[in-house]
């Protein structure tokens, strides 16, 4: 066992509770947070381009934990250089620093691609990133191999604003806003990729989407695609650099796309995002969804790329989609009526919740670490059916979701692992979605996307629910 | 005499005692050329100081402790890791704010397998929170005492701690945060201790600058708050033992068996109350010399507590660590008792150790962790007939691979002397040499030694790698060229090294094992190698069908050449002659 029985103690929030009148009206922190930091999505969406390193300018120890993270979550190697301050360039600045990290990163990976990211160190320091790589690009380097220098993009990504969400969704961003429509015009008679923005999915969905397209005869170009790179097999010769990924011609062939479709119906509030760039730059049609999760999202996915396609649905997923229907009828004695709460990144929040909603279940209360004011919204946008009978809660953390949460009588928890010892004391399943997973095999592989991903989620939840019902009977039937 | 006689017939060593490994060893000066080779001039001269082939007679000089070159990727850690994830995160009763944005705290969270169990006269255990500041733009512009005070204050009103200690992380540093002021304010106003520690990540070479700054603030603000020895005789401190996936429950259970009683694990599943008595036993045994050897000098300068060296990682380290601990208290029924123990432990375990041994003897190891693992666990290899042939730490220093004779003559660089050194003198009331200068000359008399850390090199084989820091390109260089049957290291290359097809064991988390301290520990350990050594998963990466060409010139090739044809005929006429079972009338004509 790892760390004892439930803590004796009552859990409150410290941001929540009325103040003691010595605490002052501002929140004062956050106790077991239910959010990253956003160098963390930088790093996972970098490592969805082919040949990128990501690089994280401040001290070692960022890009250690982040890495450390990041590896219990997909069980690959994942190699993220640092820019190593030491007390020296915290207070002198890190230009050297970067220069010669950029330059060993070439030497040791000849990658295609060096990721910059900062971190709060260098944020604070107000080091100005962009100026340096001028410098760099500008400067002679005397690099001894043959081959092109990387590329170079810089994203900011402060921890001290904003979470892992939008540290990944900046890095999609500054992706497409660097490399969109840097090559000649696409050539005249070729069907120009789709352009596919998913967010933070799991590599398994994102295999999934591509197996979608290919089977329907729809060329895309996913951003990032971290399928091959963050879960790949095991090797018969070590790959410095895992194959897979977007490739920067993809991302640059983006500005010719017959649309952009962004998953993210929280997202899909920000005005500046990957899309709306294609959009306003390109003038690429872009569509803004919700993660396809559940029939109604999955719906409206599957009509948007019919419509730029032009080509009908595929019978086969007509058919995923009738089997997901039926499990619904098959399951709906068991989930009608349960409650879940559910917790973790909003966009995945949200479409979980339209989705438990389909189901009959109740997302009694839907909570993020995220705070935008847009969760709720867009839960009850697609989901009215939910008006009245939730809580969201944006900005949480563990503490603000316990509060409480008994008098709601939930029955199941869906989210990342952070949430076992809420669950354990609830003395109720939890159905691991999002991240980190650190505690189960096979995160990577969890799947949650389109009808098929539906399907796998739907008996999860289903099955959990089943298993605690069986595991608790007093008769113990095998047969329920 | 060892407890665990060798029948050199079965099991050949070598003139030293190292088991012989069953391939011949690559030569090791061009192995390092090959590493060393990739590298720029600057940096191939930083490396070729960490890079080492050893000789443990007079082992050369090596570059430890010096700073990682920027954009190689390494496995260390920062200054806030190691102070506040490694040496004061397993107390388990005081609350541990880290002062900063989301994520430093996040990644502490539990991720260092430092077990705890509330017991029933201390049922709090703080361990499974965690408490951030989370400082947003606003505290970095203006400044986030206000914040940390605010919470101080709610999570003394919430959880009413012992204690509370606080981390600075790097932002924290720069925009100039008085976490100290801030923190004797709340001391004065909640009536509780409060401390915090400048442990900003960009400190310091690696996290070992961050235990130092721990084992400062330890000693500062805890130890000795409180003069109550425990009545047990034979009292001592284990110090550097993390409890990782239980070690220190093994030792404390193997220890109490022999009589010895532990007054505190600095710091391994321990309360405050321990930490603030620790100065009342009577002798500190050190396991990780590089995270705690700190606080073992200054508790003797202090306090009269002598330390000594020991290690519980190994059976035959087990037992002469047992040894070690009796001599020094010099009581015959102790002394017996030892015996006792030893004897009933090492026939527990002989039956695994033969077995395993049988599989496993003649394989190699390689080790890269820890300031003190890489050397520990090379016992636990020993004991099952492998043969380490390279090892080096992520964070230690020079004495730790040479041996503390080469002290004196340790380059204090800019980043060390960053790190504050207190300036400690003997208590004057509570100081009490616990041995008197007779009784010590007694003991050296008769081969006992203080302080005694004799480095790793020392004990490892003639002409084996000794690599300080290594990169991943070092470690795909030695896994070509040595191909070692098994690696220890940790969760950030454990996924590189197996995609290469070496099992790799982390010797940081144990793979959510363990534990794998003293007798019943070492089964474990010796378990688990020849299950990683011994799968044949490995064997299954290439299949069957791309290995045997024989499977293709067997069935031709494939079902359109022209060999296959009559096949295909076959088939072809099957299916013109099948007709639909019940015809349609929109079928029948087929």
């Amino acid at each position: 066992m790892e760390t004892t029985q439930p803590t004796p103690l009552c859990l409150v929030s410290p941001s929540t509770t009325p103040s003691g009148g010595d605490s002052g009206d501002a929140p004062s922190g956050s106790s077991n947070p239910c959010k990253l930091c956003t160098p963390l999505g930088a790093c996972i969406a970098f490592k969805g381009v082919a040949g990128c390193v990501p690089l994280l300018h401040g001290s070692q120890g960022c890009s250690t934990y982040i890495r450390r993270y990041c590896i219990s979550h997909y069980r690959e190697p994942i190699d993220i250089a640092s820019s190593n301050f030491s007390e020296d360039s915290a207070v002198f600045g890190g230009r050297r620093n970067l220069h010669l990290s950029i330059d060993n990163i070439t030497r040791q990976y000849r990658p295609a691609l060096v990721g910059i990211a900062t971190t709060c160190l260098s944020e604070t320091m107000g080091e100005n990133v962009p100026m340096m790589l001028a410098e760099y690009r500008a400067e002679e380097r005397s690099l001894p191999e043959e081959g092109e220098a990387p590329e170079l993009v810089h994203v900011s990504t402060p921890s001290f604003k904003g979470t892992h969400v939008d540290g990944f969704h900046a890095t999609v961003r500054s992706l497409v806003n660097t490399f969109a429509g840097k090559t000649e015009a696409h050539p005249a008679g070729v069907v120009a990729p789709v352009a596919l923005f998913p967010g933070m999915v799991s590599p398994a969905d994102l295999r999934h989407l591509r197996t979608v397209f290919g089977l329907w005869g729809v060329p895309v170009s996913i951003l990032p695609d971290y399928s091959e790179t963050l879960d790949g097999p095991s090797w018969a010769d070590y790959e410095r650099l895992p194959a897979g990924g977007t490739t920067l011609d993809e991302i640059r062939g983006m500005a010719w796309a017959p649309g952009a479709v962004e998953f993210g119906c929280v997202l899909a509030g920000e005005s500046k995002t990957a899309g709306a760039i294609l959009a306003e730059r390109f003038a690429v049609r872009h569509h803004r969804l919700g993660l396809p999760i559940g029939l109604r999202e999955t719906d409206r996915f599957f009509g948007v790329v019919e419509a730029i396609s032009g080509r009908e649905v595929p019978e086969l997923f007509e058919r995923e989609r009738g089997r997901l229907v039926d499990s619904y009828v098959d399951g709906h004695k068991y989930l009608a009526g349960r409650r879940a709460v559910v917790y973790g990144e909003s966009d995945l929040v949200a479409a979980l919740a339209i989705f438990l909603a389909e189901t009959g279940v109740t997302p009694v209360l839907c909570a993020s670490g995220e705070r935008n004011g847009r969760l709720e919204p867009a839960i009850l946008a697609a989901a009215p059916e939910l008006a009245g009978k939730i809580q969201v809660l944006e900005g949480s953390d563990f503490t603000d979701i316990s509060e409480g949460i008994a008098s709601l009588a939930p029955d199941l928890l869906i989210g990342s692992s952070k949430g076992h010892k809420l669950a354990r004391e609830l003395g109720i399943p939890l159905v691991r979605c999002g991240f980190p997973i650190h505690d189960r095999i096979g995160a990577q592989r969890i799947q949650h996307l389109c009808y098929a991903g539906s399907q796998q989620l739907y008996d999860r939840i289903a099955n959990a629910l089943l298993e605690r019902k069986q595991d608790g009977s007093e008769v113990g039937y095998s047969y329920l | 005499m060892s407890d665990f006689p060798t029948n050199s017939a079965v099991d050949p060593c070598d003139a030293e005692g190292f088991p012989r490994s069953n391939a011949p060893l690559p030569d090791p000066a061009a192995t390092r050329e090959e590493m060393l080779k990739l590298y720029p001039p600057k940096t191939r001269k930083k490396r070729e100081k960490q890079l080492l082939v050893n000789d443990p007679v007079t082992p050369p000089e090596i570059g430890a402790n010096t700073r990682t070159v920027p954009g190689i990727i390494s496995q260390r850690g920062c200054t806030y890791a190691g102070c506040r994830g490694v040496v004061i995160g397993p107390i388990h009763d005081i609350l541990h704010i880290t002062h900063g944005p989301v994520g430093c705290g996040y990644y502490s969270w539990l991720t260092r397998r430092n077990l705890g169990r509330p017991r029933d006269d201390q049922p709090v255990n703080y361990l499974q929170y965690c408490m951030s500041t989370d400082m947003m733009e606003e505290e970095i512009i203006f400044g986030g005492e206000k914040k940390l005070a605010a919470a101080i204050r709610e999570a003394y009103r919430i959880f009413k701690p012992k204690a509370i200690a606080v981390y600075a992380t790097c932002p924290v540093g720069l925009i100039g945060d008085d976490i100290h002021t801030v923190c004797r304010q709340a001391k004065e106003e909640l009536g509780i201790n409060v401390f915090g520690f400048s442990c900003e990540g960009y400190k310091g070479v690696s996290q070992s600058a961050g235990h130092h700054i721990a084992n400062n603030g330890v000693f500062k603000h805890m130890v000795g708050l409180l003069d109550e020895p425990d009545p047990e005789p034979f009292r001592i401190n284990v110090l550097g033992e993390y409890n990782i996936g239980g070690d220190a429950w093994e030792i404390d259970t193997l220890l109490k068996k022999c009589g010895i009683h532990v007054t505190a694990t600095l710091s391994g599943d321990i309360s405050y109350e321990q930490i603030c008595k620790c100065h009342t036993s009577d002798l500190n045994v050190v396991m990780c010399h590089r995270s705690i050897n700190y606080m073992a000098e200054m508790m003797e300068v202090k306090f009269g507590i002598p330390w000594i060296k020991v290690n519980f990682i190994g059976a035959e380290q087990s037992a002469k660590s047992l040894r070690k601990i009796a001599k020094y208290f010099g009581d015959q029924r102790l002394l017996d008792r030892v015996e006792e123990v030893i004897a009933q432990e090492t026939s527990a375990l002989r039956p695994v150790l033969e077995d395993v041994k049988s599989r496993c003897k003649g394989k190699t190891a390689a080790m890269f962790v820890g300031g003190s693992r890489a050397h520990h666990y090379q016992h636990l290899f020993k004991d099952i007939g492998m043969l380490t042939v390279a090892a080096g730490y992520e964070f230690a220093h020079r004495d730790d691979y040479e041996g503390r004779r080469v002290l004196p003559t340790i380059k204090v660089d800019a980043d060390s002397r960053n790190i504050e050194e207190l300036d400690v003198e003997a208590d004057p009331t509570r100081f009490s040499p616990r041995k008197s200068p007779e009784q010590i000359a007694a003991l050296a008399e008769g081969g006992f030694s203080f302080k005694d850390y004799e480095g790793m090199m020392t004990e490892m084989r003639k002409s084996t790698l000794v690599i300080d820091d290594i990169s991943h390109h070092e470690i795909e260089k030695l896994i070509e060229i040595y191909k070692p049957d098994i690696i220890g290291s940790g969760i950030k290359d454990k996924f590189v090294i197996e995609k290469f097809g070496v099992p790799c064991k982390q010797l940081h988390s144990y793979d959510y094992g363990g534990p794998y301290a003293a007798f019943t520990g070492a089964a474990n350990f010796y378990l688990e190698v020849d299950r990683m050594i011994n799968t044949k998963v490995w064997k299954l990466v290439t299949p069957s069908w791309k290995k045997d060409p024989k499977l293709r010139e067997n069935f031709g090739v494939g079902i359109d050449s022209a060999g296959n044809k009559a096949i295909r005929d076959t088939v072809a006429g099957m299916a013109k002659a099948w007709k639909p079972r019940k015809t349609g009338p929109t079928d029948a004509e087929g």
